[in-house]
């Protein structure tokens, strides 16, 4: 029995798991510690859009009479989930953030839904999202937005706000996001948590609710490295059911992060993207400040940092913002009214798809789909998509370059520390440019990883580190991001996370 | 308004036509999804995440699909491009599970080839093929109330089982120079599609279920005049006629389009690029629905597929699974068989080519071949109002109990006893001969038995044998064949009652 | 390239069925304006020279065996449909009384 003392949803999943071998906590604890803090702090937070309770308290329920039968288990069995709304998960609602799938209970898995259920992971609900992925603030959900912990008038991030604000309000130890363009590692950069995109392909996509089907990446998010290194290895791995999964082992994340916490990074090379810094980059001084510590702590382990150039960045954000509203305008034209989803009906079927559109589709969603039609209508195709696709090849060719020189290469997550729910609502352009430094490896398919830097001195707000590798190289993340957080947490006596102001406890 | 006939159409212009066939493929399963690719199944009971385009599901290409193409693509004389893609078709349409339709775009698997088509009078006209592609089927719409038809129903309903089935697109270049054989040479062309799928063994072509469906697309052009060049000539205006499902209707609807066009023409109204609907019942075809803008696609590359890079190895291995070209076939099987032509024509009526080769391939005469499966079998299936191909024996089952006639185990009348029972799902002819005690009497101390007890019955017939009037054995002949139940050899019993009544025969 | 007009969104919106009011149109018109200013500058940098990426990861010819997998049954099927009838889903006449 656990004493009362404990609070478990302070705990790392990596700590719980081991507890519940260990016999200290029950699983079914674990989960009523989750739902306990849910309900005391999910009112402001809203980062959650469904909560199953129920569900999740059977699944804990089953894995420790299993642990008691002495059956073997798989490692975080009993640890409890959150899950991103844009995965599907049989019998539980779905809905992507979008008002156009309200009330939609999938008839199938999505495959990391299904290795999180045979992992024995309890999932305690979906988590909110801007709407089908499109935000870097969560504030374009249908249903509200999500408030980041730190500051409850602030954003936590998009488009996976709810997963990183879970986490960063111990609401769960462990998230699944999704990652298109920055949608786990800018809301991970200002929670001040752990988030990674895995390279493309490396996790299946079968079953995630698509935004832009060659740039989407479903990832792990956790309060610390090894935390994200253990969620990564359930998530990972080839799936017949998707043709872009890779057939390939899945890289040793937990053993990297392993290795990066014993602080030796000797004969490591890395790589500083000159227009990914600097204030004139629109870059936040704290932030920058806060990169170039984390830069100096890399170097006294041992690593050697060196500058490269990626000219063609200056092209990814528009490239993006071609590339993405193409893909996710034929993406989202299934919702049309007829199989599932919301219907306004009609005299015709071709008015009631018009209606039922205008109806369910919030603004961003719009803007994109429209942006979208134009960029592959004929006679534009060729200077928006069939360019965009050009750029995305000069983008490779400027990281294959980059990592001829270094073996990870690192920037800030995002220029600026979380800015305030409605700042920037208005201004989409001002909004797309949180991304301008996560764009680049959805562009080229490679790895990423953000982790807490640290707060600004001027806000005291948190920063984020970004890591990313060549392609399959997922594991390097963890190193790289294992050792400076060791590094870090040394400095500060434990996880960033724990320096965020108390939340209001609601009755 | 003048109205033409086909026929004064022909004389007043030059005719342009190409057509787009989509053949259905027999694979197990649908072209992205695990579902099962069978006709008549009850409503949406064969779809899935996939082929319903629930969110979040994604295709994987059937890889039986891509080697059908692929043969099909060489039996059409087809490039084989090296890489291929899978491209978007965007549209809205209650029937299309994604409002996208997975298509081959700028770069299609087979292209440029050229077909052989061969006319009734022996004629070969060499049709230009453009591309042939890779596509899924849509779903299927009934309408309810009204008549029926899409037009003034209330509703409709949507059934996805034919969703996502995979088809082959073939598009031709444009036909021209066929003046008044236009209408014969699209039916000849599309029946030529047809017997190449069969032979194949990529599609079962049947056009009544809707496997192989064609839509026709026609303009006229003034007649160069003198001294000018036909080629010179630019092409009118050409109408799309869709989902023309029958040999006959393919020449119904180049009729009608070729003289509907030049009545217009003649009138001096121009002829309107659109789309139309073929009426069966009427033999005419309808404007579709006026559209305010012209389609807009917008294909671009399926991010969700890789690209279809089959090795050059692999291709040589399917071309060499090419079969001969039916129209080649034909001729060369009338020769070897030696069948009159219109022997050969009622086989080809009656689908029992293909069924005769591989009968006389397992060993049998083309002739005995063909008397089973334009006799007896031809009459069965009429009878049961199935396909000959549907009936439930082998060429090697009717090659087999040809060889038990010709081996004298049998004779004609236990064969067709023997055929029943192998239709009827008893065994193998062999099997079915033993099991029913079918085999021919051959033992002659049973037969001479037999004789002796039908002469000592019919003295008076001996008599008459004995007198010289040998035809009266007949009536002995038939006694021993009741007595026997039919088992016995006729000949051989005639021979015994003459050598018992000491009559040389 | 010229920018995005009012009436270029509004055949778009058709094109993407999806309704648009006049305040719709006027709201989203001026955004995308910009947006769509922005985003030309792809076209400036890359040559004929440039292949174009479609898939970030190169692989080729990742097919499945033509082998049956279970399907959904009909009620799954039709579950969530917004109106089913006889074991398919209902959908409001196609064309309309003008055709």
């Amino acid at each position: 029995m656990s004493e009362h003392t404990v609070d478990w949803t302070r705990a790392t999943a990596a700590r719980m798991a081991d507890a519940l071998a260990a016999g200290e906590v029950t699983s079914v604890e674990l989960v009523q510690a989750h739902l306990d803090r849910i309900a005391a702090v999910d009112g402001p937070v809203h980062a959650f859009l469904h909560i199953d309770a129920e569900g999740a308290l059977e699944t804990a329920r089953a894995v420790d009479a299993d642990r008691a039968a002495g059956k073997e288990l798989p490692r975080l069995a009993g640890v409890p989930i959150g899950i991103k709304d844009v995965l599907v998960t049989k019998g539980l609602p779905t809905t992507a953030g979008s008002r156009i799938l309200e009330g939609w209970i999938p008839p199938y898995d999505a495959t990391v839904t299904r290795r999180v259920r045979e992992a024995r992971m309890p999932i305690l609900g979906k988590t909110n999202m801007d709407e089908f992925a499109m935000g870097s603030s969560t504030e374009h959900s249908g249903y509200g937005p999500t408030c980041n912990p730190w500051d409850l008038e602030r954003i936590p991030g998009g488009s996976g706000g709810g997963s990183a604000a879970a986490l960063a309000a111990f609401e769960a130890p462990l998230t699944i996001g999704s990652d298109t363009g920055g949608s786990i590692r800018q809301p991970a950069s200002v929670t001040a948590t752990v988030g990674v995109k895995p390279t493309y392909g490396g996790v299946s996509r079968f079953g995630a609710i698509a935004l832009a089907s060659s740039l989407d990446q479903l990832g792990p998010c956790g309060r610390t490295v090894l935390d994200t290194a253990l969620l990564h290895e359930v998530m990972g791995g080839h799936d017949e059911m998707d043709a872009t999964s890779l057939n390939e082992p899945v890289p040793a994340c937990v053993d990297a992060a392993l290795e990066g916490a014993q602080m030796d990074l000797t004969g490591v090379k890395i790589g500083v993207v000159r227009e990914l810094s600097g204030a004139d980059g629109g870059y936040q001084a704290g932030v920058t400040q806060r990169f170039d510590e984390s830069l100096e702590r890399l170097k006294g382990m041992g690593a050697e940092i060196v500058e490269v150039s990626c000219p063609s960045f200056e092209y990814a954000l528009a490239a993006y913002y071609v590339i993405l509203p193409s893909e996710a305008s034929s993406n989202l034209a299934k919702f049309d009214s007829v199989r599932f989803g919301l219907r306004v009906e009609k005299t015709t079927v071709e008015k009631t798809m018009l209606a039922t559109r205008a109806e369910g589709f919030g603004d961003e969603v719009k803007r994109r789909i429209i942006l979208g039609t134009y960029a592959l209508s004929a006679g534009y195709y060729d200077a928006y998509y069939g360019s965009a696709q050009k750029v995305r090849t000069l983008v490779q060719r400027d990281f294959d370059a980059a990592f001829a020189q270094c073996d990870v290469l690192v920037s800030p997550t995002t220029p600026t520390t979380p800015f305030k729910i409605g700042e920037r609502i208005d201004d989409p352009l001002a909004m797309y440019l949180n991304d301008i430094a996560t764009i680049p490896a959805n562009l080229a398919g490679i790895p990423g990883m953000s982790l807490p830097s640290g707060v600004a001195p001027e806000d005291g707000l948190p920063t984020g580190f970004q890591i990313l590798a060549p392609a399959h190289e997922d594991a390097r993340l963890y190193r790289i991001g294992a050792a400076l957080e060791a590094s870090l947490t040394a400095e500060w006596g434990g996880p960033l996370s724990a320096q965020a102001p108390e939340l209001e406890v609601a009755e | 308004m003048t109205t033409m006939t086909y026929e004064q159409a022909m004389e007043e212009f030059d005719p342009v036509f190409g057509i787009e066939v989509h053949v259905e493929l027999n694979t197990k399963t649908k072209m992205f999804c695990g579902c099962a690719n069978e006709f008549g199944a009850e409503p949406n009971t064969q779809v899935c995440p996939v082929c319903l385009g629930l969110p979040g599901a994604m295709p994987v290409t059937n890889d039986k699909a891509v080697e059908s193409a692929i043969r099909l693509g060489l039996a059409l004389g087809c490039s084989i491009r090296e890489s291929s893609r899978f491209a978007r078709k965007n549209y809205f349409y209650p029937d299309l599970a994604k409002d996208y339709q997975i298509s081959q775009y700028d770069e299609p698997t087979c292209y440029e080839g050229s077909l052989d088509v061969v006319l009734d009078d022996g004629t070969v006209v060499t049709i230009g093929i453009e591309r042939a592609h890779m596509e899924e089927d849509a779903g299927k719409n009934t309408h309810v109330g009204g008549t029926g038809g899409i037009q003034g129903a209330d509703y409709s309903l949507v059934d996805y089982n034919r969703g996502g089935v995979p088809l082959v697109e073939i598009v031709t270049k444009p036909i021209t120079g066929m003046g008044a054989r236009t209408a014969e040479v699209a039916r000849a062309y599309v029946a030529t599609i047809r017997d190449i799928v069969r032979a194949l063994d990529i599609s079962d072509g049947r056009m009544e279920q809707g496997s192989v469906r064609a839509d026709v697309n026609l303009s006229l052009r003034p007649k160069a005049v003198a001294g000018e060049s036909q080629d010179d000539v630019p092409f009118g205006k050409r109408s799309e006629t869709k989902n023309v499902n029958s040999l006959r209707a393919i020449e119904r609807a180049v009729h009608f389009e070729a003289a509907r066009q030049a009545s217009l023409l003649l009138g001096g109204q121009p002829v309107v690029q659109e789309t139309r609907h073929w009426h069966e019942d009427t033999s005419s075809t309808t404007p579709g629905r006026s559209k305010e803008e012209a389609e807009d696609y917008r294909y671009f590359p399926e991010p969700d597929l890789l690209p279809v890079e089959p090795s050059r190895e692999w291709v040589e291995e399917l071309r060499s699974t090419i079969p001969e070209h039916p129209a080649k076939m034909r001729a060369r099987l009338r020769e070897e068989w030696g069948f009159s032509d219109l022997e050969m024509r009622d086989v080809v009526a009656a689908d029992a080519l293909i069924l005769i080769a591989a009968t006389v391939q397992a060993g049998t005469t083309a002739q005995a071949a063909r008397k089973w499966w334009m006799g007896e079998l031809s009459r069965v299936a009429n009878d049961r109002e199935v396909a000959l191909t549907a009936l439930p024996v082998t060429p090697d089952a009717i090659a087999e109990l040809q060889g038990l006639i010709d081996e004298g185990k049998i004779n004609d009348k236990l064969a067709r006893q023997a055929l029943e029972g192998v239709l009827a799902g008893e065994g193998s002819p062999a099997e079915v001969v033993a099991s029913r005690g079918l085999e021919v009497v051959s033992d002659d101390s049973a037969l001479e038995k037999a004789v002796d007890d039908a002469l000592a019955a019919q003295p008076d017939v001996l008599a008459k044998i004995q007198d010289g009037k040998v035809q009266a054995a007949g009536a002995i002949v038939g006694a021993v064949m009741k007595a026997t139940r039919g088992q016995a050899d006729a000949g051989r019993v005639r021979e015994i009652i003459l050598q018992r009544a000491g009559v040389e025969g | 390239m010229s920018s995005l007009e009012r009436s270029d969104v509004a055949r778009l919106a058709a094109l993407a069925r999806i309704d648009m009011t006049d305040a719709d149109l006027d709201r989203l018109s001026g955004q995308l304006a910009v947006i769509v200013d922005a985003v030309a500058k792809v076209a400036e940098v890359a040559g004929e020279d440039v292949p174009a990426t479609s898939h970030p990861i190169p692989m080729a010819n990742i097919h499945r065996e033509d082998e049956v997998r279970p399907s959904l049954s009909q009620d799954d099927a039709l579950a969530a449909a917004p109106e089913a009838e006889d074991g398919r889903f209902r959908v409001p006449q196609i064309l309309g009384e003008e055709a």
